[in-house]
């Protein structure tokens, strides 16, 4: 790759200016709006942290790999700390090929170690996409269960800000499609812990979508979280809000989006019931199925292309299932506009999905003004 | 090395008369062999796909063979590869990824997992303490994949024990090897990446023996890669989905085959040492064929791996979804046994 733009990400906001580089920031304080009695808080990215970290002291197998890794402490920083602690074996800074990491990844996961691979972002793990599908996902079915690869696969993924069509995509539905695959998207710093926890433990090959802009987002830090054996189950979504007139599903950043709008519709009496789907593959299609029941509307919410997107695939297993005859109005797929992400500011906020696009959507499937 | 070839001819055969789908031969590069008898049995093997031979030295017998061709209920595989994509973890041979190249990331990676052996290695098989090494094979035209260099250039700062072993056979498909690269081969690239390298006549049995030997002993005692590039013909066609006719003169064919073949010359050099004549020959190629011909029969004649086993090793365990689609299918394979011709596969295990 001749132009790596997201190597300077790790650089300080000052530094990536004088690069040329946009750089935005989410809206901040979003902990302050949960109603949580405890005052402490951590960011997603001390959370991710503190998931790796606990996981390989409990497991001598377990190690990470990827570029700037170690000696940087990661291009956003995720794995700070580590290398001092691990020391360079088990925290190994790679040449700057995905395929071959991603491959040695592999290879060492078939060999009974734990690998973590760190892509910079998910839209470089295009370059290594055979090893993760092709023989991650596939060598455990084809060696006749003779071979396991539980290997990790994390990194950023989707929308970022100001960085344009080859490092925005969002990919679960892509992996979300194979079998042999589990797949987790990370919203907030509880999903990020535990899910992270969960994948590394998982024997199974894990792809882990996290978000660049969610990094810095701090969030309530429960005693649960606090746990070294704080695992959530790969493969059940979380009801973010309770709610019993329409259902927003969404996976990573727009669910906050959705909690957003769900407390704007609430002002109006619309009672909005918020799921975080957290788990791309398996997907928790039934507890999406039991809220439809309840509240006879759906909306679904991401950031990814709206063709065979996470919303097409929910909107027909919902059209399969029981929940079709409790639907009131057709579900209604709110996703990224149809084009390569552009640059410019403007037309890059028009690709995406907000607050109020959320809000319009459920208030025209609910029919009302 | 004459099993490898009876093998050979009766499953090539086979194909042909359609009772399986696919082969690869090995005629012309049975010199593989002298390299996997200079490796540890419990090395990791990586293949590409045409190192049956390297497989049958470390004793996956020809049951084992024939029952991955005709993926029947006692192949490891459970019946989900095509014919020649073996693997067993018995043998610590990787199983075939067909896309090409990929294994060669993969062998750096084992190579790397080797490297922390306090948690991985098996003990070699002589008790010895000099660790282990992982063996990757790959072709001249694999060589020319992205993943071949990213495999070296890892393998060579990860400083991984591992040796790639290159089967220059002249031909990637019908691609000639002058046609592949312009360089001095696959060997000069090793010397790029900083890998000692060494080129090797990989017709000579006891050459690539020796040299795979002295590579091994380097890997280990220095812990760094090694590649070998082992020349060869490739005899037979790609595949059998490949008639080498189109595009290779016959009697250059023929012309290796005569003058420059592993198997031929193996058999002078024993014939020379006196320990073997045409007598000799002639009675351990009629017990080898009778050999193939029997696990041939066997294998054949054996049912198909059961119905639900399809849904098995997609994960650790059955996900619900996948519990609902085998609760389905046997459904239907209960009410119409005979459309689903139930009596052609084994039965479930309970």
């Amino acid at each position: 790759m001749a132009f790596r733009i997201s190597s300077s990400f790790g650089l300080s906001r000052s530094a990536a200016s004088r690069l040329g580089m946009r750089m935005t920031f989410p809206r901040l304080s979003m902990a302050a709006r949960y109603n949580s009695t405890t005052t402490e808080t951590i960011t997603v990215r001390e959370a991710l942290n503190s998931a790796i970290d606990e996981e390989m002291e409990a497991d001598p197998k377990v190690w990470l790999l990827g570029e700037e890794v170690a000696q940087y402490n990661g291009a956003y920083k995720v794995t700070k700390g580590l290398l001092d602690k691990y020391g360079p074996d088990r925290i190994v800074d790679t040449p700057i090929t995905e395929m071959g990491f991603a491959g040695i990844a592999v290879g060492a996961a078939l060999s009974g170690t734990k690998p973590i691979c760190e892509f910079m972002t998910f839209n470089f793990a295009m370059q290594a996409i055979d090893q993760i599908i092709n023989s991650g996902g596939k060598t455990y079915y084809m060696s006749g269960g003779q071979v396991p690869c539980p290997v990790v696969f994390r990194g950023p993924n989707g929308a970022a800000a100001g960085v344009a069509a080859q490092h925005s995509q969002d990919y679960a539905s892509w992996y979300g499609q194979i079998p042999g695959l589990k797949v987790v998207s990370i919203f907030d710093a509880e999903d990020a812990k535990g899910l992270l926890k969960a994948a590394i433990r998982d024997p199974n090959p894990v792809i882990v979508l996290e978000n660049e802009l969610m990094y810095g987002t701090s969030f309530p830090l429960t005693e649960a979280m606090k746990s070294k054996d704080f695992v959530l189950p790969i493969g059940k979504a979380k009801i973010a809000r309770e709610g019993k007139d329409i259902t927003i599903v969404a996976h990573s950043r727009p669910v906050q989006f959705s909690l957003d709008a769900a407390e704007k519709l609430a002002k109006e009496g619309i009672s909005a019931e918020v799921i975080n789907l957290r788990s791309i593959r398996p997907l928790d299609i039934d507890t999406i199925i039991k809220s439809v029941k309840k509240t006879n509307h759906l909306v679904t919410v991401e950031q990814g292309f709206p063709v065979c997107g996470m919303g097409s695939e929910i909107s027909a297993q919902i059209m399969e299932s029981e929940a079709f005859d409790y639907l009131d109005a057709p579900v209604c797929r709110i996703a990224g506009a149809d084009v390569p992400m552009p640059y410019a500011r403007n037309l890059e906020d028009l690709s995406l999905p907000t607050e109020e696009t959320i809000y319009k959507q459920v208030k025209r499937v609910l029919n009302v003004q | 090395m004459m099993t490898l070839n009876a093998m050979d001819q009766v499953l090539y055969e086979a194909q042909r008369q359609g009772r399986i789908s696919f082969y690869m031969t090995s005629f012309g590069e049975e010199g593989i062999v002298g390299s996997a008898a200079a490796m540890d049995p419990n090395d990791p093997m990586f293949g590409q796909y045409r190192e049956s031979g390297a497989l049958l030295f470390r004793g996956f017998n020809l049951d084992q063979v024939m029952n991955q061709c005709f993926s029947n209920d006692l192949d490891k595989g459970k019946g989900r590869q095509m014919p020649v994509h073996y693997g067993s973890k018995q043998h610590r041979f990787h199983t075939i990824s067909s896309p090409l190249a990929t294994q060669l990331p993969q062998a750096a990676g084992a190579a790397y997992a080797l490297k922390r052996s306090s948690i991985t290695t098996t003990p070699n098989s002589n008790g010895k303490e000099d660790g282990q090494c992982v063996i990757c094979y790959f072709g001249e035209g694999a060589a020319s994949e992205g993943d071949f260099h990213s495999a070296l250039n890892m393998a060579a700062t990860l400083e991984c024990p591992i040796i790639f072993f290159c089967r220059n056979n002249g031909y990637a498909i019908s691609t000639p090897s002058v046609e592949q690269y312009k360089g001095d081969g696959v060997a000069s690239r090793g010397i790029g990446y900083g890998i000692d390298t060494i080129r090797v006549d990989g017709n000579d049995v006891w050459a690539v023996y020796a040299a795979t030997l002295k590579a091994r002993e380097i890997v280990v005692t220095q812990n760094k890669p090694i590649l070998i590039e082992s020349m060869s013909y490739r005899v037979g066609h790609h595949s059998t989905s490949d008639d080498s006719s189109a595009y290779r003169p016959k009697k250059e064919v023929e012309d290796w085959n005569l003058h420059d073949n592993p198997l031929t010359r193996m058999r002078k050099w024993l014939t020379n040492q006196g320990w073997w004549n045409d007598e000799v020959q002639e009675i351990t190629k009629k017990q080898i064929r009778a050999d193939v011909l029997k696990a041939f029969g066997d294998a054949e004649a054996r049912k198909k791996p059961s119905i639900p086993s399809m849904f098995e090793d997609v994960y650790d365990c059955l996900p619900q979804s996948l519990v609902e689609q085998k609760n389905e299918i046997m459904e239907l394979v209960r009410k119409y046994p005979d459309y689903y011709r139930v009596h052609d596969f084994a039965k479930e295990q309970q």
